[in-house]
């Protein structure tokens, strides 16, 4: 990879002569790729949405918006995301302040489970919830009435209900980590000044605390409700079989009836131009939210902030907490894991049920699964070598180079943020199916593509990041010492920003592994990717392979974060 | 009543490695009524934690705190009042202002918190804004002011509500140097307006002297001296406090039947008497750098080397050679010697103190870092 990246600059920096300098050719490759990768495919959905030929064309548009079933997942989309949001926010802060402020012990467990809903795609929580609370097959609803005698269920997941509950339990540690984050940077002498002036407790987390984390709030609670409006998987497996649709799976079920034909796709864009403008509106509404609050709070001694004593709450208050991350986090797992090794779904919970077949035939004999993996591995390591080092060029010429067209640079890296997997994959398929000549639809480069525009944000974000910190005398210093551009950059620059490079290739590697957004429309018979795989075994009724592929998943995913956890640690001293 | 006594009060931390750490040992002490009254010391001295222990945000380990003929913190009865009954007014080093409310509403916060009408916060928020020469900015938030002036609206959040103790914890020490100089006066000439008792913690002995009516210089957790700031200067009870409260110079030396003479080798006795009870081996001879004479000629002083000359702004700053060792020396701009010259010095107010242990210097330098 070094030799890869040396090469190329040297070629970029022989290329020219004085004027034409690394620097420059830097701007204008990272221009040409953001270009091709992230705004051709949204131009593209615009014109093929607006457009018929050469002609201005307003009537599908209009069409498919109006129709009451495009109306009903709309109104869908809204509901749940709201819902999830509200909820979401709720849990979170309940969490962030026991955490961040009261005196309630175990903090380090609990804070490790946390991080387990944001491992594991959200999909896995809808298919173990389905698992248990499907209404007729899941094993508590059967538990139920096998109790009470009677034919009902006691819940059904496959509602809207059920839909925002496994969404909350998977987003709402966007807003506990962010305003955990906030109460510690939080200097604490803010809340004491107003203890001092006379405030008990209850009125300090009104009238400071809360408002100063007010911008952590506003952003985690914005996350969620972007994540919601776009996310595909949960309403997909909960909500196909009782015909609840939202945007994102609306969109999925147009295209893939279509078979492909054109007018399909062009549905599918017009709803997703009705997406991308949801969420562009919620996009605005935080730029709003955030503009009041736009103050710092990280200064003072690091001094212990005071705990707030819970006394007689804190047995109640932690026996909550930790049964309620129980079922949210360890439970759906235990459920896909026990499932995965069941000789056939609905099978009572027993010893003599279980068997290893269902790995059996996953691993040794299914083809569609054993190819499902290599492409994976191979997509999410390609995917965030490449996007890794793109993210790198695209963050030196922003924050070090400071072109004239930074600005535009810096929104077109950072557009996939806003636009969801499943929009994008419309418009890759749009762009790279014959449009321009070339075709590679049902080709394993088309998901490379289109995994590469959906994570260079994340790349560019983490590599910013990591090259803020090196201040630009470290470069000079290396000028000065007669090192060449192209030799200040790689022997001083590039190992500085090695361990956020490598932190920044797991951030593309992890959620690559378990993408099904984007591929799940992309995908060709032979590229299925494992996600994919487990959407397409877990839909057609195979529950208990599809369980047994999800734990591969997980183990991949767990050595991952082990992996990355491990490396981080290595290099803290950098 | 605003009189403040600690008795016994201590305070043990358990750091994340499980060693305890006593941060204050054992302190016993009153503060009187009206009285500016300082803690000074080097970081990690116990200094701040003294000060948070009667603000009320650290419990005691053990000991008693009263405010007044009011207790506030006594361990053994388990009693503990929270800061914010407690009546105080405190201003912190990081200012602590609220950055989501504007300068009026910052200092009309103790004030609402009391359910005050309207009309009477409206009076007292003025009232404090020009104490403090902030009339003009109400309006204003804090992240549009300087540090100065942020500085400032924490005193008057403080003084609004006329509290007869005021907390101070390093409150200068995130402003630049001439500020700092201005916002003692101001202190200072609040302090004589509303006439409350200020407890002032810092670790600038200048800081500390120019506004305390008695400091208290505290190490290792312990108090070393109590006083008043020229009782202190002059009689600082060992190594520690001579060092602290000014510009020193400690020449390693060995007494030798009662005369002493310099470590490394000269001959010479040093014109010095051993203070009474003091036996004879080695110690430290003490002297403040503008407390020593140069001259060419003998007459009784002790034979020296010019080493290296800097012309400063304030003195000429000699380094002088006396054996193996090296002092400071600051004379007026006036005396200008050549560089390498022999020389005589006169040591005019010469102090001996005892060498302080290894282990002590390393637990100061461990402190710091916690």
């Amino acid at each position: 990879m070094k030799y890869f990246l040396t090469h190329m600059f040297q070629r970029k920096s022989a290329m020219g002569d004085r004027r034409f300098g690394l620097d420059q050719g830097l701007f204008i490759l990272s221009l040409l790729i953001l270009v091709v990768t992230v705004l051709f495919p949204i131009l593209m959905i615009v014109i093929r949405t607006f457009f018929k030929g050469t002609q201005l064309d307003w009537r599908l548009f209009t069409q498919v918006v109006l129709a009451p079933e495009n109306l009903s997942a709309i109104i869908n989309t809204v509901r749940i995301a709201f819902m999830v949001t509200v909820f979401g926010t709720l849990l979170g802060l309940f969490y962030a302040w026991l955490i961040g402020r009261s005196d309630i012990p175990l903090k380090g467990v609990m804070k490790a489970l946390f991080t387990i809903p944001y491992m594991f795609p959200p999909f896995f929580g809808a298919m173990a919830w389905s698992l248990m609370l499907a209404p007729r097959s899941g094993y508590v609803n059967k538990l139920f009435m096998q109790l009470t005698g009677g034919t009902s269920p006691l819940l059904n997941i496959n509602t809207i209900g059920g839909i925002v509950f496994v969404e909350t339990c998977y987003y709402f540690p966007f807003v506990f980590l962010q305003v955990v984050s906030a109460l510690e940077r939080m200097d604490p002498t803010l809340e004491e000044s107003a203890r001092i002036a006379g405030a008990g407790q209850w009125y300090v987390i009104r009238k400071i605390t809360l408002p100063l984390v007010l911008p952590a709030i506003a952003a985690g609670a914005m996350l969620i409700l972007i994540s919601s409006l776009s996310h595909f998987g949960v309403p997909a497996i909960l909500g196909f079989s009782n015909n609840i649709f939202t945007l994102p799976t609306k969109i999925y079920q147009l295209i893939n009836r279509s078979a492909g034909s054109f007018q399909g796709i062009r549905e599918g864009a017009s709803l997703s131009i009705l997406l991308v403008i949801v969420v562009v509106a919620a996009l605005y509404l935080q730029r709003l939210v955030l503009k009041t609050g736009h103050y710092d709070i990280i200064k003072g001694k690091s001094m212990r902030p005071m705990l707030i004593k819970l006394r007689g709450a804190k047995i109640p208050l932690l026996s909550i907490s930790l049964v309620s991350l129980f079922v949210i986090v360890v439970v759906p797992l235990f459920m896909i894991l026990i499932v995965g090794f069941l000789k056939a779904y609905g099978l009572p919970l027993k010893l003599e049920n279980l068997t290893m077949r269902n790995y059996q035939y996953i691993l040794g004999q299914s083809k569609m699964v054993q190819d499902s993996i290599v492409n994976s591995l191979f997509l999410s390591v390609s995917s965030g070598v490449i996007t890794m080092f793109l993210g790198v060029m695209i963050a030196y010429v922003v924050i070090k180079v400071k072109p004239k067209g930074k600005g535009f640079l810096e929104i077109l890296s950072l557009l996939p943020y806003s636009i969801p997997g499943i929009v994008l994959a419309i418009g890759v398929i749009l762009v790279w199916s014959g449009a321009f000549g070339v075709n590679l639809y049902n080709t394993i480069w088309i998901i490379l593509i289109a995994y590469i525009a959906r994570y260079v944000s994340f790349a560019m974000k983490s590599a910013s990041a990591s090259l803020e910190q090196v201040h630009y005398s470290l470069e000079e210093a290396a000028r000065s010492c007669g090192a060449t551009h192209l030799e200040s950059l790689r022997d001083i620059t590039l190992p500085l920003i090695r361990p956020g490079m490598v932190a920044g290739f797991f951030l593309i590697f992890l959620p690559a592994m378990r993408e099904l957004t984007t591929s799940v429309l992309l995908y060709g018979p032979f590229t299925r990717t494992l996600g994919v795989a487990i959407y397409a075994i877990n839909s057609e009724g195979n529950t208990v392979q599809a369980s047994a592929l999800a734990t591969v998943a997980i183990g991949i995913i767990v050595a991952g974060n082990l992996a990355l956890r491990f490396i981080t640690k290595e290099r803290k001293g950098l | 009543m605003s009189q403040i006594t600690l008795k016994n009060v201590t305070k043990e931390f358990v750091t994340r490695g499980g060693h305890r750490v006593v941060a204050v040992d054992n302190f016993n002490l009153t503060i009187k009524e009206g009285e500016c009254f300082s803690f000074l010391g080097p970081s990690g001295c116990g200094k701040t934690t003294t000060l948070r222990m009667i603000a009320g945000f650290e419990d005691l380990s053990e000991g008693e705190i009263w405010l007044g003929d009011k207790p506030v913190s006594i361990k053994s009865k388990n009693l503990y009042v929270p800061p914010e009954e407690r009546g105080l007014g405190m201003v912190f080093q990081s200012f602590a202002v609220w950055p989501h409310l504007n300068v009026f509403e910052n200092v009309a916060f103790p004030l609402r918190v009391m359910k005050l009408p309207k009309h009477e916060i409206r009076e007292r928020v003025l009232s404090a804004l020009s104490h403090t020469d902030l009339l003009s900015s109400q309006r204003v938030y804090p992240s549009d002011l300087s540090g100065g002036q942020q500085q400032r609206i924490a005193l008057a959040r403080s003084i609004v509500t006329n509290p007869r103790v005021m907390l101070l914890d390093e409150p200068l020490s995130n402003l630049d140097p001439k500020l700092r100089e201005s916002m003692r006066f101001e202190i200072k000439a609040l302090q004589k307006k509303f006439n409350f008792t200020i407890i002032f913690v810092t670790h600038d002995q200048s800081e500390a002297m120019a506004l305390s009516d008695r400091m208290l210089v505290m190490d290792l957790g312990k108090i070393v001296q109590v006083g008043a700031p020229d009782e202190l200067y002059q009689n600082p009870t060992n190594k520690f406090v001579y060092g602290f409260l000014g510009l020193s110079n400690f020449l390693k030396v060995e007494a030798v039947k009662g005369n002493v003479f310099p470590k490394g080798g000269a001959v010479m006795p040093i014109p010095f008497k051993l203070p009474k009870g003091v036996a004879d081996g080695d110690g430290l001879l003490a002297s403040r750098p503008n407390e020593i004479d140069i001259s060419m000629d003998a007459d009784g002083g002790y034979p020296a080397k010019i080493e290296k000359r800097l012309y400063m702004t304030f003195c000429i700053e000699y380094h002088i050679r006396i054996g193996k060792q090296s002092i400071r020396i600051h004379t007026s701009h006036a005396n200008v010697f050549p560089e390498g010259s022999d020389c005589f010095i006169h040591f005019k107010n010469p102090r001996w103190y005892a060498k302080e242990s290894q282990e002590i210097e390393l637990e100061r330098t461990e402190r710091q870092v916690l």
